[in-house]
């Protein structure tokens, strides 16, 4: 079979000298080799100009000229080295947080080199005031900081001023006001004291306050685009590439996402429909756990209507998409979804209500403290000093890192245990939980089907089921290979669509499909009546035989980790879409007892509400497309990755791996992590505390307030690093 | 004192020269992928290349 055209049009973008662009995940990188591999395999392709591996985010970005280049041979080539391309479009958000972050960093790099020269030149003043320093070298060591100081926060200090110039025009306060305040003024009153030939002077203040809390913003800055950065990177390895069938009955495979109503689609089994739609030919029976949460499968036949993210079990059908109008399922969740979104946003963090209260009384006692000192006959000059060492004082270096660095920690543990935040308030979110609610398919239950009978069977038998079914691509047939992973692959394997493989093994023909395929049908008879969502492999050699039973199963560790929830003295509740029976059993098994099923996505979400009306705050926990608008009405809410985009787009977070225990150390991490965001904001209430009255008294020098500042902001910084080790215990074994 | 009427500024040049390095090097991009450049550095294909 050749391999089918590629489109991807929309994707790329070009370059103003007339190259084209285009950025890729790369599936099954595992090592630094890969790097060299694929760069070398892409050396010789005529018209492409660079290839470049980003070894960092796993992605490849191609740069090429229209004469001459396949962007088809790249795909067909790296498939062949067992790599897979995953194109995608970097969402605006992405680039211009790239941006963003660079920016920080370069104002950073200008505010520290500043803030290192000008602190050598206020140490020799400082020291000099001991050792009589000449007035003359004095004058000269301020002219020359201020030379620094000038213009170095004339550009580093852009971030702050911008933003506190924005707050004031929509007549608001926030934290950059008084820092663009301080700085300022800081400034302005130094350089007045330098041409007058006073004694002191507060470059050395302003600057490194710019410095410290440009640190805390890249920090956080980058923080955020890391987990961006992974998280786009799954979404494009979920988008699937939709086979499109031209006019001609032509193949081509585009990005799901460009899809248009109309458009014919081709899906074979096994993968999973990349748009909602209406059967035009053939049938087929669709695992729709994904979208529903039902787990028994539906089979479809020509004119049914079908939903994208469902997967394709026997036949290959062809669709027309039909992804447009607000009557389909996805409009519909998609309705909801923003409904639930834009009541959650009033939520205000932490650091915020901070400084909403602070940045007031942080103007009023300066203000306070001028008019006290021009009360007490202090010259107008002595009284503005004093105020601007109480602005300067004030301003919260230690409150900036306060919560960013334990943010930063606490997520970055977070990350290598295989959980990606999505949102920036998700661990103040989830610190606060006190309901968790579950969905039962793919998120109580692994996602994928197990053979639960293996150990009826000899071991011998299993094997040669597992190693037959790994030449397969069916979903069943995958979850028999899983029953034995290590079983060898065997070289000769014919498949045939829709019903099963077979293979020559000692002589004798192997086959595993359907038990039709496998001439079972009167053993399926003894078996009697199933469980509707039990499905049915078969297996013979020879004369030997067996018929492999696969159903959903909890994941592994669900019953302990539910446990270990319910000690931390939270209340859990299941709801599902599945039917109630099953959602029964789940809950038995794992001893909780409000539970409901047969659940439609609005129902969930009116369920959410009402607990939340009943003021509880509710983590759900779920990975549906159904979930969707629940996930977002929630307080907080999680999503393993295997779901679909929707629902990692609406998840707090997501978590990786085929384990529960994620959650459990999510909402530990977050408690922990709240703890010391409560502490850091204590340690910086105490430094106000001393350092307030001492600025107001007059008596802070530029030495005092420079050491305060860059003390409390280290201790800051050291107690969130606490937050780390906390969360590495369950790192271990992750990806 | 007049020794400080050129090691000041020498001191300062020094510091600017680090200076732009930094901003150079992070405008041509070297600090998009640390990972990959700590790994590069281990690839030794270009050595047999020119052994040829």
């Amino acid at each position: 079979m050749s391999a089918p055209a590629l489109d991807f049009e929309a994707l790329v973008t070009r370059g103003k000298d007339g190259s084209f662009r285009l950025e890729a995940a790369i599936e099954g990188m595992t090592c630094a080799a890969c790097i060299g591999d694929i760069e070398s395999a892409l050396r010789n392709l005529p018209g492409l100009i660079a290839a470049r591996v980003n070894y960092t985010n796993r992605r490849l970005s191609l740069e090429w000229r229209e004469s001459a280049f396949e962007l088809a041979g790249v795909f067909e080539r790296l498939r062949r080295m067992g790599y897979r391309l995953h194109p995608f479009e970097l969402a605006s958000g992405e680039r211009a947080e790239e941006e963003a972050s660079k920016r920080l960093l370069r104002c950073l790099a200008i505010a520290a080199f500043a803030a290192m020269n000008i602190m050598l030149l206020s140490a020799a003043v400082w020291i000099g005031e001991d050792t009589d320093i000449d007035p003359a070298t004095r004058d000269m060591f301020h002219g020359l900081s201020a030379l620094i100081a000038l213009p170095a926060a004339a550009f580093a200090g852009q971030p702050f001023f911008e933003s506190a110039f924005n707050a004031l025009r929509a007549r608001r306060l926030n934290m950059d006001v008084p820092i663009s305040l301080g700085v300022v003024l800081a400034l302005a009153m130094s350089v007045n004291e330098t041409l007058t030939h006073a004694p002191r002077a507060y470059f050395d203040s302003a600057i490194m306050l710019l410095a410290f809390l440009l640190l805390g913003r890249y920090l956080d800055a980058a923080m955020r685009r890391k987990t961006r950065g992974v998280a786009a990177n799954l979404a494009a390895l979920r988008a699937p590439l939709a086979c499109r069938l031209g006019a001609d009955s032509r193949e081509t495979m585009v990005a799901a996402a460009a899809l248009r109503r109309g458009d014919r689609v081709l899906a074979r089994p096994g993968e999973v429909l990349p748009a909602d739609g209406v059967v035009t030919a053939r049938v087929s029976t669709l695992d729709e756990g994904i979208v529903t949460g039902e787990t028994a499968r539906r089979p479809v036949s020509r004119g049914e209507r079908v939903y994208a993210g469902s997967l394709n079990h026997d036949g290959a059908l062809t669709l027309e998409v039909e992804a447009a109008g607000a009557g389909t399922l996805l409009g519909e969740i998609e309705r909801l979804l923003e409904k639930a979104t834009s009541a959650r946003s009033r939520y205000v963090r932490l650091a915020d209500r901070v400084s909403r209260f602070y940045a007031p009384v942080v103007h009023l006692a300066a203000l306070a403290t001028a008019l006290f000192w021009l009360w007490r006959g202090a010259s107008i000059h002595d009284a503005l000093v004093t105020a601007i060492s109480v602005l300067i004082v004030t301003c919260p270096c230690a409150l900036a890192l306060a919560v960013p660095a334990v943010q930063v920690v606490a997520s970055g543990a977070l990350f290598r245990g295989g959980v990606l935040l999505n949102a920036a308030d998700a661990l103040e979110r989830l610190a606060q939980i006190d309901t968790v609610v579950f969905d039962k398919t793919g998120t109580l239950t692994s996602p994928h089907p197990c053979v639960v009978n293996a150990r009826d069977f000899d071991s011998e038998i299993v094997e040669c089921a597992a190693s037959l079914a790994r030449a397969s691509s069916h979903p069943l047939a995958q979850a028999v290979a899983r029953a034995r992973p290590d079983a060898p692959l065997l070289a000769d394997a014919t498949e045939e669509r829709g019903q099963g493989v077979r293979a020559l093994i000692d002589g004798a023909e192997a086959r595993l499909g359907s038990p039709g395929f496998c001439g079972l049908e009167e053993e399926v008879a003894h078996l009697g009546a199933l469980a509707p969502d039990v499905s049915l492999v078969a297996f013979r050699h020879g004369a030997r035989h067996a018929l492999f039973q696969l159903r959903q199963t909890l994941r592994c560790d669900a019953a302990q980790t539910l446990a270990a929830l319910a000690r931390r003295g939270l209340a859990m509740e299941i709801l599902s879409g599945d039917r109630a029976e099953a959602v029964e059993s789940v809950a038995k098994a794992l001893d909780v007892a409000n539970w409901r099923g047969g659940l439609k996505p609005a129902e969930k979400v009116a369920r959410i509400e009402a607990l939340r009306a009943a003021g509880h705050k509710v983590l759900m926990v779920g990975d549906g497309l159904n979930d969707a608008p629940a996930l977002a009405s929630a307080h907080a809410s999680m999503s393993p990755i295997d779901a679909t985009q929707f629902t990692q787009a609406a998840a707090a977070a997501v978590f990786l791996g085929d384990r529960l225990a994620p959650v459990l150390a999510t909402v530990e991490t977050s408690v922990e992590a709240r703890r010391v965001m409560r502490q850091n904001l204590a340690l910086s209430a105490i430094y106000n505390l001393f350092a307030v009255p001492l600025a107001m008294l007059g008596l802070l020098t530029p030495l005092i307030a420079a050491a305060a500042m860059s003390g409390s902001s280290l201790l800051v910084t050291l107690n969130a690093l606490r937050t780390g080790k906390q969360a590495r215990g369950f790192g271990e074994g992750a990806p | 004192m007049t020794v400080l009427l050129f090691l000041v500024p020498l001191a300062l040049a020094l510091g600017f020269v680090g200076l732009m390095g930094f901003l150079w090097s992070l405008k041509s991009g070297q600090y998009d992928d640390l990972d990959g450049a700590a790994q590069r550095v281990l690839s030794d294909d270009d050595i047999e290349e020119e052994g040829r």
